[in-house]
C-alpha cells in the first residue's frame, strides 16, 4: 500500500476520532477542546503529508474505503486535481486547528465546545472526501454532510437572530444547488451506466449539444452557489461573518473552493473540451463577480463582511483564469489553456491561504475587541502588533502586490489574457483585454479596500473603549496565523520553485506539461511561455528591494545621521486636541467611490438635526446612510414573493385530510406504474 | 554578473540624479509660461539636501508603519525604474519584471503611503488616502488597456521587448492605435503623477490636495525620501511613455558610446514631454474631484479604441 494512501486513510480516521471525541467529551469543555482539535490537527497534518506526496510525485491512486456499509462503492481517488485541493485543505486545516486552541478558550462555559469540535472535524472529513470521492453518490453524500456541518457551524451562535437568518439562507441556497447537481449527475450516470467518475471522463462532450449545454449549466449553477459567484452569492456575505472566526476562515478559505473544485472537475474532466460559449460564460461571470464583489466590499464597515465580499471577488479572479483556459482549449491553444489553468489554480491556492489568514486575524481582533464594526476600532497596531503584521501581510498578498503570492497568480492571469488576444482571431478575442482591464480595476479597488480595512482597523487612534483596551492574541493563535503568513511569502518568493507541482495537473486536464516552458533564467524567473513574452521574478524583486534599500540607508548615514527626532501632536486645525472623532472612518474613506459608482449603489442618506435656538447650533444630529442591496431587492425579493404565492396556492391540496393524502399516494403510484410499463 | 551590477548602478544613479532636475525643469518652465521667474533649475536638489539635514517632528499617533513608508516609497520607485529601458533598450532589471511589475511596484509604494496617511489619525491624511486610492483605482483600467495595446504590438509585457519592437518600426507611433494609446497613457500619467488638472503638487489647500494631504505630517529626511521617490516615479513614467512610443535614439546595446547617445536623446525627449505636461498644466484649471472620473473614463475609452483599432488597421 503506497504511503500516500495509508496516510490519507489515517487522516480520515483521525477526523472521525476527533468528531467522536468532541461528541463524547462535551461534558468537559477543556478536555473536549484539546481532544477534538488535537485530533483535527493530527488529521490535517497527515492529510498534508499525504497530499503533498501525491502532488509532488503526480500520483494517481484509487482505492475503496472499507467502511462496511454496502450502499455503493466508497471509492476514493487521489489524482492530481484532488490532491491539489486536498493539499490546500490540509494546510488550512493545520493552521486553523492550531488557531482554535487559543481562540476557543474564551468560549468555554459559554457554549458547547464539544459540539463545535464535532462539527469541525466532520467538516474537515467531508471536505477531504468531497475533494477525493470518485463516485457520484459518494461525492453527493460528502457534499451534503459538508453543507450540513457548515450549516451547524454557521448557526453555532444561534441565539442571535442575524445568525439564524443567515444559516437558513445558506441552507436553502446550498440545497437548491445540490438539487441541480443531483440532476446533472443523474443525467451523466444514466448515459455512462455507472456512477464512477472514471466512467464520466470526457462523457459530457459526447452528448448532443443541447444536452451537454444543459448539463454544463446545471453543474455551473450547482457548484457556483457553493463558490459564491454573482448573482447566486447572497448567502455568502450573510453566512461567513456570523460564524465563529475560525469557521469563517475555513468557510471562506476552503469550503467555497469545493465549488471551484467541482467546476474544475466538470470543465476539465467530465468535458473533454467544453464548448466555447461555456468558456465565455465562465469568463464573463468571473469578471462580473470580481468587480461587483470588490465594489460591495468597499462599502462594508463590518470587517468580516468585507472579507466575505472579497471572497466573491477572488472567486471571480479564479473563474477568469478558468474561463480563459476553457476558451483557449476549445479554440485549440493547449499551451495557453494550460497557462490560464495554472493561473486559476494558483490563485485558488493563494486565495485559500491569504483569505484564511485574514479571517484568522479578523478573528483575533474580534476576540479582543468584541466588535466587527471597523468604525469602532483603530490603533490596534500598538496593542496587537503581531496580529496587525499578519493582517498586513495578508492585505498586501490579496491586493496582488509584489513580491507576495497574490501578485504571482494575477501576473499569470494577465499574461494568459494578453497572449489570448495575440493568438486568437475571432471577435471573441476582444474579451481578453477587456477582462484584463477590468481585472486591473478590480485589483486596484481591492488595494483601496485593504488600505481601508487595515488603516481603519489597526492604525491611528482607538475609536472606542474596546479598541483602547485590546490585547494581543495568545501564542497558539499567533502560530496559526504565522503558518499561513509564511505560506504567503513562500508561494510568492518561491513561485518558480513551486510551479512544477502543476505539471501532473495540466497533464491530467489538458494532456501537456508546460512548467519547464514557464521558467526562464535557470528557474529564476517566470515567463508566459517564452522569455520573449515577458518575465517576472518575485525573488529578484525582493532581492532588489533589499539591495536598493542601501540608497536611503546611505543617504541617512551621510547626511541625516545627526537629524534630531522629536514627537509632537498632529495638526488638528487649531482644536484643543486631536481625538478619535477627527479621524476618517471606514464609511468616510469609501465616500468618493460611493459617489462615483452611485448608479450601482443607489446610496440613501438621511440627516436630521435637532436644535434649540439656531440651526447653526444643533443639539443632536441623527445620520443614517445605506446602499441598496441590488440583488436582494431586484432578484431575490420578487423570487421569494413568487415562491410564497405559489406555496399559498399549493395549500389548497394540503387540506390535512388523511383520505385526500391516501388518494394522492394512490394516484402517484398508478402514474408511476404507467410510466414504468411504458418505459 | 559585474556587468549586470554596473548597468544597475549606472541607471540607478541616473534615476536618482536626474529626477530632481526634471522636477526643477518642469517647475521652471511652468513659471516662465506664467511670466514668473520661478525657482532655479537646481532648487529641488537644494530642497532635498536641506530636508535630509533637518530634524524631524513625528506625530505622536504614528506607528512603525509611518517610519517604514518613506523608505519603501523610494525603494519601490527606484526598483521599478530599473525595469524601464532608459539608456538602452535592455533594462538592467528587465529579467525581474516588465510593465506589470512596474505598475504593481508603484502600487505597493502607493499602498503604504496611503496607510501612512491614515496612520497619523489626522483627517487630512485620511482624506488624501481615500482620494488617492480612488483616483489610482480608476486610472488603472485605462492604463492596462493602453499597456495591452502596446504589449500586443510586441507580443510581450517585457519593456525591453516593447522598446525593441518600437525601434524596429520607428514611425509606428503614427498608427491610430498607437496614437490613441499614447493619449490614454498621457492622461493616466497626469493622474498618476498628481499634476493639474487632477491634483496640484504646489498646493496645501485642504479642499483640493490629494497626494500632499497623505504626506502632510512628514518632515525632514522622511519627507526627502518621499519627494525623491515621487520625482523618480515621475521620471520613470515619462520615460516609459517616451521609449514605448518614440524610441528615437535609443540603442539596443550597453556600449559606452551608445549609452551616452541614448542619454542625450533621453534628456531631449524628457524635456519635450515636460513641455507638453507644462502646457496642459498651464492651460487647464484644476478639476473638481468628481470630474476626475470623467477624464479617466475618456482615457479608458481611448484605450479601448486603441485596442480595437490594432486589428482594424
Amino acid at each position: 500500500m503506497p504511503a500516500a494512501e495509508l496516510l490519507f486513510n489515517a487522516a480520515l480516521i483521525a477526523y472521525v476520532l476527533g468528531a467522536a471525541a468532541g461528541l463524547f467529551l462535551a461534558a468537559g469543555p477543556a478536555r473536549a477542546r484539546f481532544a477534538a482539535f488535537l485530533l483535527a490537527l493530527a488529521g490535517a497534518s497527515l492529510e498534508l503529508v499525504s497530499s503533498a506526496l501525491a502532488c509532488i510525485q503526480g500520483l494517481n491512486l484509487s482505492w475503496s474505503l472499507p467502511c462496511g456499509v454496502p450502499l455503493f462503492s466508497w471509492t476514493v481517488r487521489l489524482d492530481p486535481l484532488s490532491s491539489f485541493f486536498s493539499l490546500a485543505l490540509a494546510l488550512l486545516g493545520v493552521a486553523v486547528s492550531i488557531f482554535s486552541f487559543g481562540y476557543l478558550r474564551d468560549w468555554q462555559g459559554r457554549k458547547n465546545i464539544g459540539i463545535l469540535g464535532f462539527f469541525y472535524n466532520l467538516l474537515l472529513l467531508s471536505l477531504a472526501l468531497v475533494f477525493t470521492a470518485s463516485n457520484a453518490f459518494f461525492f453527493l453524500l460528502a457534499w451534503e454532510v459538508m453543507a450540513l456541518a457548515a450549516y451547524c457551524l454557521v448557526s453555532f451562535e444561534h441565539e442571535k437572530e442575524e445568525t439564524r437568518k443567515a444559516g437558513i439562507l445558506f441552507l436553502i441556497m446550498s440545497h437548491t444547488g445540490t438539487g441541480l447537481l443531483l440532476i446533472a449527475f443523474l443525467t451523466l450516470a444514466s448515459i455512462a451506466h455507472g456512477l464512477d467518475f472514471t466512467s464520466f471522463h470526457g462523457l459530457a462532450s459526447t452528448l448532443p449539444a443541447w444536452q451537454s449545454g444543459a448539463v454544463f449549466v446545471l453543474f455551473f449553477l450547482g457548484f457556483g452557489v457553493k463558490a459564491g459567484v454573482i448573482p447566486i452569492h447572497v448567502w455568502l456575505p450573510a453566512a461567513h461573518p456570523v460564524a465563529p472566526s475560525n469557521i469563517s476562515a475555513l468557510m471562506s478559505g476552503i469550503v467555497i473552493k469545493a465549488g471551484i473544485y467541482g467546476l474544475a472537475r466538470v470543465c476539465f474532466d467530465f468535458f473533454d473540451v467544453a464548448p466555447l460559449w461555456a468558456g465565455i460564460l465562465v469568463l464573463s461571470i468571473g469578471v462580473l463577480s470580481a468587480l461587483l464583489g470588490v465594489l460591495y466590499a468597499l462599502m462594508e464597515h463590518d470587517l468580516k463582511r468585507l472579507l466575505a465580499y472579497h471572497s466573491i471577488e477572488n472567486i471571480g479572479i479564479i473563474l477568469i483564469g478558468f474561463g480563459a483556459s476553457m476558451m483557449f482549449h476549445s479554440l485549440g491553444h493547449s499551451n495557453l489553456a494550460a497557462l490560464a489553468l495554472i493561473a486559476g489554480l494558483y490563485h485558488t491556492l493563494n486565495h485559500a491561504i491569504f483569505k484564511c489568514l485574514l479571517f484568522l486575524a479578523a478573528g483575533s481582533v474580534l476576540h479582543s475587541t468584541r466588535t466587527r464594526n471597523m468604525d469602532r476600532m483603530g490603533g490596534l497596531i500598538r496593542s496587537m502588533p503581531v496580529t496587525s503584521l499578519f493582517f498586513l501581510i495578508g492585505a498586501v498578498a490579496i491586493s496582488g502586490l509584489p513580491p507576495l503570492n497574490g501578485f504571482v497568480s494575477e501576473w499569470l492571469t494577465y499574461q494568459a489574457l494578453l497572449a489570448g488576444f495575440g493568438t486568437t482571431h475571432s471577435l471573441t478575442r476582444v474579451l481578453f483585454p477587456l477582462a484584463g482591464a477590468l481585472l486591473a480595476l478590480t485589483a486596484a479597488l481591492a488595494a483601496a479596500c485593504f488600505v481601508k480595512a487595515f488603516g481603519i482597523t489597526f492604525l491611528a487612534l482607538p475609536r472606542s473603549e474596546e479598541a483602547e483596551t485590546a490585547h494581543e492574541a495568545p501564542f497558539s493563535m499567533q502560530l496559526g496565523m504565522a503558518i499561513l503568513a509564511a505560506a504567503c511569502v513562500a508561494l510568492g518568493l518561491g513561485a518558480t520553485w513551486f510551479l512544477p507541482i502543476f505539471d501532473p495537473l495540466t497533464q491530467q486536464a489538458l494532456g501537456l506539461r508546460i512548467s519547464s516552458e514557464l521558467l526562464a533564467a535557470n528557474s529564476f524567473a517566470l515567463t508566459a511561455g517564452s522569455p520573449h513574452s515577458g518575465t517576472v521574478s518575485t525573488a529578484g524583486i525582493a532581492a532588489s528591494l533589499v539591495l536598493i534599500s542601501l540608497v536611503p540607508a546611505l543617504l541617512q548615514l551621510a547626511w541625516a545621521r545627526r537629524a534630531r527626532q522629536s514627537t509632537g501632536p498632529v495638526w488638528d486645525c487649531g482644536l484643543p486636541a486631536l481625538t478619535a472623532e477627527n479621524e476618517y472612518t471606514a464609511t468616510a474613506f469609501s465616500k468618493p467611490l460611493r459617489m462615483i459608482f452611485s448608479a450601482l449603489y443607489r446610496p440613501r442618506r438621511e440627516i436630521q438635526a435637532e436644535y434649540d435656538v439656531s440651526p447653526y447650533y444643533p443639539t443632536a444630529i441623527r445620520f443614517e446612510s445605506e446602499i441598496e442591496p441590488a440583488f436582494e431587492k431586484h432578484l431575490y425579493d420578487p423570487l421569494k414573493r413568487r415562491v410564497l404565492a405559489l406555496a399559498g396556492r399549493m395549500r389548497a391540496i394540503q387540506a390535512g385530510s388523511i383520505h385526500a393524502y391516501l388518494a394522492y399516494i394512490f394516484i402517484t403510484l398508478i402514474l408511476l406504474l404507467l410510466f414504468g410499463v411504458r418505459g | 554578473m559585474t556587468q549586470g551590477f554596473l548597468k544597475i548602478l549606472v541607471q540607478l544613479i541616473l534615476l536618482l540624479a536626474v529626477s530632481p532636475l526634471l522636477s526643477g525643469f518642469i517647475k521652471k518652465l511652468k513659471a516662465r509660461l506664467q511670466t514668473r521667474r520661478g525657482p532655479g533649475l537646481v532648487q529641488p536638489y537644494r530642497d532635498l539636501y536641506k530636508l535630509l539635514r533637518k530634524g524631524m517632528v513625528l506625530p505622536d499617533t504614528a506607528s512603525w508603519l509611518f517610519h517604514a513608508t518613506p523608505y519603501f516609497v523610494l525603494i519601490t520607485a527606484a526598483t521599478a525604474g530599473l525595469m524601464v529601458p532608459m539608456l538602452s533598450a535592455e533594462a538592467p532589471l528587465g529579467l525581474f519584471g516588465g510593465v506589470l511589475a512596474v505598475v504593481y511596484l508603484l502600487g505597493l509604494g502607493r499602498f503604504l503611503t496611503a496607510l501612512a496617511g491614515l496612520d497619523t489619525g489626522s483627517s487630512f491624511g485620511g482624506l488624501g488616502s481615500s482620494r488617492e486610492m480612488t483616483i489610482s483605482a480608476l486610472a488603472e483600467p485605462a492604463m492596462m488597456l493602453a499597456i495591452f495595446t502596446v504589449a500586443i504590438g510586441a507580443n510581450s509585457t517585457s519593456l525591453s521587448e516593447i522598446a525593441r519592437a518600437a525601434i524596429g518600426q520607428q514611425w509606428r507611433f503614427l498608427a491610430p492605435s498607437q496614437m490613441l494609446a499614447f493619449v490614454a497613457l498621457f492622461l493616466v500619467l497626469i493622474a498618476e503623477t498628481g499634476r493639474i488638472p487632477v491634483d496640484n503638487p504646489a498646493t496645501h489647500l485642504e479642499l483640493t490636495m490629494i497626494h500632499e494631504a497623505m504626506i502632510l505630517e512628514y518632515s525632514g529626511p522622511y519627507l526627502a525620501f518621499i519627494e525623491w521617490g515621487a520625482a523618480v516615479k515621475q521620471m520613470l513614467l515619462m520615460t516609459l511613455l517616451i521609449n514605448c512610443f518614440w524610441p528615437f535614439g535609443l540603442e539596443t546595446s550597453w556600449s559606452f558610446a551608445s549609452v551616452l547617445a541614448s542619454l542625450g536623446y533621453l534628456l531631449l525627449k524628457l524635456m519635450a514631454l515636460s513641455c507638453v505636461v507644462v502646457l496642459v498644466e498651464t492651460t487647464n484649471a484644476k478639476m473638481r474631484l468628481f470630474r476626475v472620473p470623467e477624464m479617466l473614463a475618456v482615457a479608458f475609452t481611448l484605450g479601448a479604441l486603441a485596442l480595437v483599432s490594432t486589428f482594424l488597421f
